[in-house]
């Protein structure tokens, strides 16, 4: 098998079946979660504050007070992280033609050069927070093998990415098959490591926002 | 009949639901939580990391309801809850997490690891890890009826004291009342202040109030320690109280954990709603304030602060009504740092005051109030829960430090504007 | 056209043929510093090709067309003239060529065996079109399958160049699904020197660089791992694209005809398969350095790439899923729909047992008998 003959296998085949085991996966999660059900509260709720769980979805992308003069490197490398991770993702000229073929919705594009940036930088915020992980006393105690893969599963699209925008390590046409292959491989585990946090984390945000809100506290 | 790690592990399945499965589901351990516990950071042990003392639960969730779990038990390859794990996690389950819910205000996911540490506590008590003390208080409260043990005898004792006092009727047993008044042991025990206050105060606000004989103990070792059987007998006999006297409205005293016992879980408790309200005393005093029935004069010159508890403020939403009461009766009234929904707790409580086994932690944790407390430089600490009164006492003393610790209510009847007429 | 098709008066060395046709030495050696700078060679080898070359006997040359169009032909042929390329024909002695020779029948296939035994072990075989497996009836010439015409060619054949994509890597004819069974050349012959001249067709100086190349030096050029010159196939089209800035820049045409398209922005969106395609169109170019397909407009399709045809729609870009649609997600979100309702039937089931099994907690059973 050539390399284009890799290259079409990944975009094919491959893909086709990442992306039906990753919907079909997430899916899945999400009947685990909301099959489980939530008994209905009978406490007289504080205030009447029906959007208090959806404000909490968006109010808790910032820092609580204090938090981030305690723990800079999560705050900053988080962000760094997912901002970066995101405009990549989401503004890369050829990122969008995939959602375009797929969705058929499609956006602006933001300029390479921005958009590489952003991958390195998300890169490089990766590589900090490996170094936290391994040094905070904390966040080593509460690690384990599904934490490094989801780390090591975030970093591979990103860096096979970055490589063959540059032309780097490999030939081009193998090395645009790897990043597809290491996005596939994320598809496939996203829906069963904690980087289901991607779409879970709106639910455990929003419980969150309605059990302090009906309490008459939600951030 | 006894305790079993089989029942433990029956609650665990029981209590878990979709909160608990979106919050496990949705933890990326960046361990922001720890940096929120004060257990953590006063001793800078990772193992007080909230979410870690969750680690049975989720280990059950994740064997129990989800896919790659189940194939992972049925092949064998899990790593099942053991009784001895329970026993390793009781410490941290009860001894050094007050259910003061700063971590769920901080974790950028989302999680209120509080209401998950609640529920697992069932798992605990159910697999006989509770701790002595807990048990030996939940046992007093649902036989006796109270956790430490007082029965009517020592309230009326308390009653013919204020009234003699105070020269002020205190009703008993008054259907058709509007309020009945509930007290904590603590307070009834410790600081008989509060009665007197409460008396006074309604007396001059023309407030009808009752106090019922066999509903007089508004604390709840079973939310403490975790079994809602338990929470739900002494729960149903103020609900059955109030009902029987028809009163509009339950007042919740200077309690922190009785309000969330009675205001929150108590309806799910009995499986209905209440038919009647259920108010803190700060909620009570700010709306007769509001209202202008409650007035006052004078103001205190001392610099003062206020200790927020946690089931009041954070978990209890009471937190302007604290404030502008004071600034009625304070000139000099400061704020600790992070007053409010993100206080600090004082390290006791969540039933760990009354777990003997946890008092060198808990002392040793409640260096960040007194440094709060320091920096704020007052000597007069308010606060409006008898727990953290206590609890701040002890450390205050342990500490040496010379700060006089008083409830809000008696705060305010010091400067209340009373009508000598009988 | 008409030169080739008469019959062959030039005899001897390659030298004297040029001589025999007017051209001069300084013509030949303009030539020749041409092909070197092509071939990636040092400039100083320009003297030494062309004293090879002029000193070289025409090489014997024999091409066989199989499952082919005759564009390579055509692309060899036609686009050199009037250039000074077109006389590496001059170079050679093509002995066999469907298109070009003017014998048929048996006189033709004559020709083709004389070549073979009078150049045994030393003539050229160059091949165009793909091998029929499927049925031999699929392609056969003067009743000779291609799979035994090839056979028995290329056993005295000094090496061989497979020119266009059919004859390299199976082409056109092998795309899916493939129904003449059509193979490259290099799936069959293994033991003779095989140089890769893919394309659709090849550009006309990569086929005439080759070519000389071998006359030069007697042997192969370098080849990459696809059996292709390096020094043609070493980079991709987008690497040397013009409008590579505009890629860089994120700058790209969305249709043919929009203003983007008229600036000369990128035709990635378009599905250009530049970024991946190995060949010197944009360097080079067609038709005597005149413009390649980007150049007039058109993305690169990609055709010096193996099963170029299979690989995703001519007109989606390559970061665009080659068959993945909204509706497939759509069905496997279903399947985890019943996926995920059996697993909640198990998950409450399996609380709903916890419940029942609920023994009500009472103040003695907090303790443990055996603790």
């Amino acid at each position: 098998m050539n390399h284009l003959d890799l290259l079409t296998f990944a975009r094919g085949d491959a893909l086709n079946w990442a992306l039906i085991l990753f919907a079909a996966g997430v899916v899945l999660r999400l009947f685990e979660i909301f099959g489980l059900g939530r008994k209905a509260d009978l406490a007289k709720p504080r205030t009447n504050s029906p959007g208090s769980g959806w404000r909490t979805v968006f109010t808790r992308s910032l820092p609580p007070q204090g938090l981030l003069n305690r723990e800079p490197v999560t705050y900053v490398g988080g962000y760094v992280f997912h901002l970066g991770l995101f405009a990549t993702i989401l503004f890369f000229a050829p990122h969008i033609e995939f959602f375009d073929d797929l969705f058929g919705i499609s956006w602006p594009n933001l300029p390479s050069a921005l958009v590489d940036a952003s991958a390195v930088a998300a890169i490089v915020a990766l590589c900090v927070l490996l170094a936290h992980r391994i040094t905070n006393p904390v966040k080593r105690m509460l690690s384990g093998f599904g934490d490094y893969l989801a780390w090591a599963l975030t970093l591979l699209p990103l860096l096979t990415g970055y490589l063959s925008f540059h032309h780097l390590l490999f030939e081009y046409t193998l090395m645009l098959s790897l990043h597809l292959f290491s996005v596939e491989l994320l598809l496939v585990l996203l829906p069963f490591t904690k980087l289901f946090h991607t779409f879970s984390v709106f639910i455990s945000r929003w419980y969150n926002g309605d059990i302090f809100g009906r309490k008459g506290t939600a951030s | 009949m006894s305790a079993t790690l089989a029942k433990g592990i029956n609650s665990f399945k029981e209590v878990i639901d979709t909160p608990i499965a979106s919050f496990f589901s949705s933890c990326v351990h960046c361990g922001l939580c720890a940096e929120a516990c004060l257990f953590y950071t006063e001793t800078g042990d990772a193992k007080y990391t909230p979410i870690r003392k969750l680690e049975p639960l989720r280990r059950v969730w994740q064997q129990e309801y989800t896919l790659l779990g189940k194939l992972g038990k049925t092949l064998g390859l899990s790593k099942p809850v053991t009784d001895a794990e329970l026993e390793a996690w009781e410490p941290l389950v009860y001894d050094s997490c007050t259910l003061c819910g700063r971590c769920a205000m901080v974790c950028p996911v989302g999680n209120d690891l509080t209401y998950m540490i609640r529920k697992m506590r069932e798992g605990m008590a159910a697999s006989g890890h509770a701790p002595e003390d807990l048990v030996g208080a939940t046992t007093r409260a649902v036989t006796i009826g109270s956790p430490m043990g007082i029965k009517w005898p020592a309230v009326l004792a308390q009653i013919k004291h204020v009234q003699n006092e105070t020269g002020i009727e205190v009703p008993v047993e008054k259907e058709g009342a509007d309020y009945l008044v509930l007290m904590s042991s603590m307070e009834i025990i410790n600081f008989p202040e509060y009665l007197s206050a409460l008396s006074r105060i309604f007396k001059q606000t023309g407030v009808s109030w009752t106090l019922a004989q066999d509903a007089f103990e508004a604390t709840n070792s079973g939310i403490q320690i975790g079994a809602s059987d338990l929470a739900r007998e002494i729960v149903s006999r103020i609900v059955v109280a109030a009902e029987r006297l028809k009163v509009k409205c339950v007042i919740s005293p200077e309690c922190g954990h009785a309000f969330t016992a009675l205001r929150w879980e108590g309806p799910n408790l009995i499986g209905r709603p209440f038919r009647f309200e259920v108010k803190h005393i700060l909620e009570v005093l700010d709306e007769l304030h509001t209202a202008g029935r409650l007035k006052t004069k004078g103001k205190d010159k001392r610099p003062l602060t206020y200790h927020d508890p946690c089931q009041i403020a954070r978990r209890g939403g009471v937190v302007e009504q604290p404030r502008r009461l004071l600034n009625e009766v304070a000139s000099d009234f400061r704020e600790m740092p992070d007053a409010g929904v993100m206080n600090w707790c004082c390290g006791g409580g969540g039933g760990v005051s009354a777990n003997s086994r946890a008092e060198p932690l808990r002392l040793q944790v409640f260096k960040h109030k007194k440094e709060q407390i320091e920096a704020t430089g007052t000597q007069t600490l308010i606060t409006a829960c008898a727990n953290c009164r206590i609890v701040m006492e002890e450390g205050l003393e342990h500490h040496h430090m010379k700060v006089e610790v008083i409830g809000l209510t008696e705060l305010l009847a010091q400067y209340l504007v009373e009508d000598n007429t009988p | 056209m008409k030169q080739t098709n008469s019959p062959k008066v030039l005899q001897g060395t390659v030298g004297e043929g040029l001589e025999q046709r007017g051209i001069t030495r300084r013509e030949f050696l303009k030539f020749c510093t041409a092909l070197t700078a092509m071939l990636a060679l040092p400039p100083s080898m320009a003297s030494v090709m062309a004293e090879a070359i002029a000193k070289a006997r025409r090489q014997s040359v024999i091409w066989l067309s199989f499952q082919e169009c005759t564009g390579c032909t055509e692309s060899i042929t036609r686009s050199h003239s009037p250039t000074l390329e077109t006389l590496i024909f001059d170079l050679i002695s093509l002995d066999y060529h469907h298109t070009l020779q003017a014998a048929s029948a048996e006189a033709a296939e004559l020709a083709r065996t004389q070549a073979m035994q009078e150049n045994a072990g030393k003539y050229l075989l160059v091949v165009d079109g793909s091998i029929p497996m499927g049925d031999p009836g699929y392609s056969t010439i003067a009743g000779i399958s291609n799979y035994d015409m090839l056979i028995e060619t290329a056993k005295g054949a000094a090496a061989i160049v497979a020119v266009g994509t059919c004859a390299t890597y199976g082409g056109l004819p092998k795309a899916d699904p493939n129904p003449t069974g059509a193979v490259a050349v290099s799936d069959i012959i293994k033991d003779k020197p095989i140089i890769n001249v893919p394309g659709c067709p090849p550009i006309p100086v990569v086929m005439t660089g080759v070519l000389a190349h071998f006359l030069t030096f007697g042997s192969i050029p370098e080849l990459d791992d696809l059996g292709r010159p390096k020094s043609f196939y070493g980079e991709t089209i987008h690497d040397r694209c013009y409008r590579r800035p505009f890629y860089d820049q994120g700058k790209f045409a969305q249709t043919f005809d929009d203003e983007a398209a008229r600036m000369g922005w990128c035709l990635f969106k378009l599905g250009c398969k530049g970024p991946v395609t190995y060949n010197a169109c944009a360097t080079t170019k067609w038709n005597d350095g005149t413009s390649f397909p980007i150049q007039s407009g058109h993305g690169c399709i990609g055709c010096s790439e193996p099963n170029f045809w299979d690989a995703g729609p001519l007109y989606k870009a390559l970061s665009m899923p080659v068959s993945a649609t909204a509706s497939m997600l759509g069905a496997a979100a279903v399947a985890g729909a019943a996926a995920g309702v059996a697993i909640t039937w198990h998950n409450r089931s399996t609380k709903a047992s916890a419940k029942a099994a609920h023994e009500k907690v009472t103040p003695q059973e907090l303790l443990r008998e055996d603790k």
